[in-house]
């Protein structure tokens, strides 16, 4: 697709269904850990999120991960937070991102640091999810800084912004979302999705709202490996809804890695059913080597092949 | 100090803390000096742990701040007072970036000086931002 820069963006855009996938950097220097666990994804998803310190948690940064994919020809989707950031240091990397050849960003508002590993830090909380959004898509609309200051080479990112439709207030949700679209959003993608009623009744009103005519929406589907995984996020993780049931039928399983696989597939045909979900996005829980087998089980291979403008500096 | 600035100072000084008392029994302010109780139905959103002006982030559980467990999310009680009063669109209008530079001034002030609008955004802001 000649005009796009970022592979997502194009499928999206010529009415492919995406696949993406989250990737954790490591909580290290070893950069080996990430070579290693490429193979889940090369050829399998479209887009691989790196998150940004998810859960307050210290990782490798987010852009660094970033670089390495785009330098073994993936197309990573940079997660940028608020939690650790001013709009200076937000801006800066911005354009460091998009100089090194990263071609899609997650705006996000983040995790509290007291949620983490160092409770004790300072969040930063400069601007919010809606206000970081703007900021980048007018670096990268309007050629301006935050300050209204000229870019001479703007940065081309295809945007994005999280929505959890099961935080409340759930009434409200579906207009927060529009505030993030009017703000700059492009894509956006879901909290994993595990109760598939309040799920519906959200995308109901999605639609009934208009909303996914102007914004494409990925669908966040988590496969656990036991039950194990799903009973510590309920209790741990907030802003989730986990059916009793579900953690019922993970703990009665014969086999239940076999069963988070069945309960993924289940969830991805039933997203796939969705009017107005355009993707869908895999965020195992420390099971990165399931991805492979949920995209071909979901009968979503091959992968569809798309040309996109390549980066200059990114290919010196 | 010539008389002038001293009166200016004390005025000053008058006004901030009579703001400061008045706010901080009745909305726990923190002074951001860019006040906008009037579009969030008189919940202060600057006492959500992220400072939260433009709607709630994906914590909540149970209508539950993820931080503070035992306290309401701040914006579930602005979405339920600004839905009892009518007032929804005011909650779904995007509100400028926090200007930092206002931070522990008197807000009452700063819209008397033109530095914040009526609704409580800093005119700076909204200029650089074009919002």
């Amino acid at each position: 697709m000649a005009g796009y820069l970022s592979k997502l963006e194009a499928l999206l855009k010529t009415r492919q269904f995406v696949v993406c996938a989250e990737l954790e950097p490591p909580q290290s220097a070893n950069a080996e850990a990430i070579y290693r666990k490429m193979k889940y994804y090369r050829g399998v998803v479209d887009a691989i999120n790196v998150t940004d310190s998810a859960s307050a948690v210290v990782r490798m940064s987010s852009l660094a991960v970033s670089t390495m994919l785009v330098r073994e020809g993936l197309e990573p989707v940079l997660q940028m937070t608020c939690r650790d950031r001013n709009r200076i240091a937000l801006q800066g990397d911005i354009l460091g991102a998009a100089g090194l050849g990263v071609r899609n960003v997650l705006c996000l508002t983040g995790d509290h640091q007291t949620l983490g590993d160092h409770p004790s830090a300072k969040g930063v909380f400069d601007l919010d999810a809606c206000n970081f959004l703007r900021m980048v898509r007018r670096m990268r609309d309007d050629k301006r800084f935050f300050s209204g200051g000229e870019i001479k080479t703007e940065p081309r990112l295809f945007i994005g912004a999280g929505a959890n439709p099961f935080a409340e207030p759930f009434e409200w949700r579906v207009r927060h979302l529009a505030k993030k679209i009017d703000a700059g959003a492009e894509f956006v993608q879901t909290q994993c999705i595990f109760d598939l009623e309040r799920f519906d009744k959200y995308m109901e009103q999605i639609r009934a709202e208009g909303i996914h005519e102007r914004v494409f929406i990925i669908a966040g589907i988590s496969p656990a490996k036991s039950a194990r995984p799903l009973e510590y996020m309920k209790e741990h993780v907030s802003g989730l809804m986990i059916p009793d049931a579900l953690i019922a039928r993970m703990k009665q399983a014969h086999d239940p890695q076999a069963e988070g696989i069945a309960v993924a597939l289940e969830i991805i045909a039933h997203v796939r059913q969705t009017p107005g979900i355009r993707g869908v996005h895999l965020m195992p829980l420390k099971w990165a080597s399931v991805i492979p087998t949920i995209v071909k089980e979901a009968g979503l291979l091959p992968r569809p092949v798309v040309d996109v403008t390549a980066h200059p500096v990114a290919n010196a | 100090m010539s008389m002038s600035l001293l009166l200016r100072d004390v005025g000053y000084g008058i006004c901030y803390n009579a703001e400061r008392i008045a706010k901080v029994v009745l909305f726990r302010c923190s002074m951001c000096g860019q006040c906008i109780l009037r579009s969030t139905g008189f919940v202060c959103p600057m006492r959500c742990p992220k400072q939260m002006r433009n709607g709630p982030c994906g914590g909540p559980t149970g209508g539950m701040c993820e931080v503070y467990r035992d306290r309401k999310c701040i914006w579930v009680r602005i979405y339920k007072r600004n839905r009892f009063f009518g007032q929804l669109p005011k909650t779904e209008r995007r509100m400028t970036p926090l200007d930092w530079e206002l931070w522990e001034s008197a807000a009452w002030l700063n819209v008397v000086t033109k530095k914040i609008t009526l609704s409580g955004e800093s005119r700076r802001t909204k200029e650089e931002f074009q919002d």
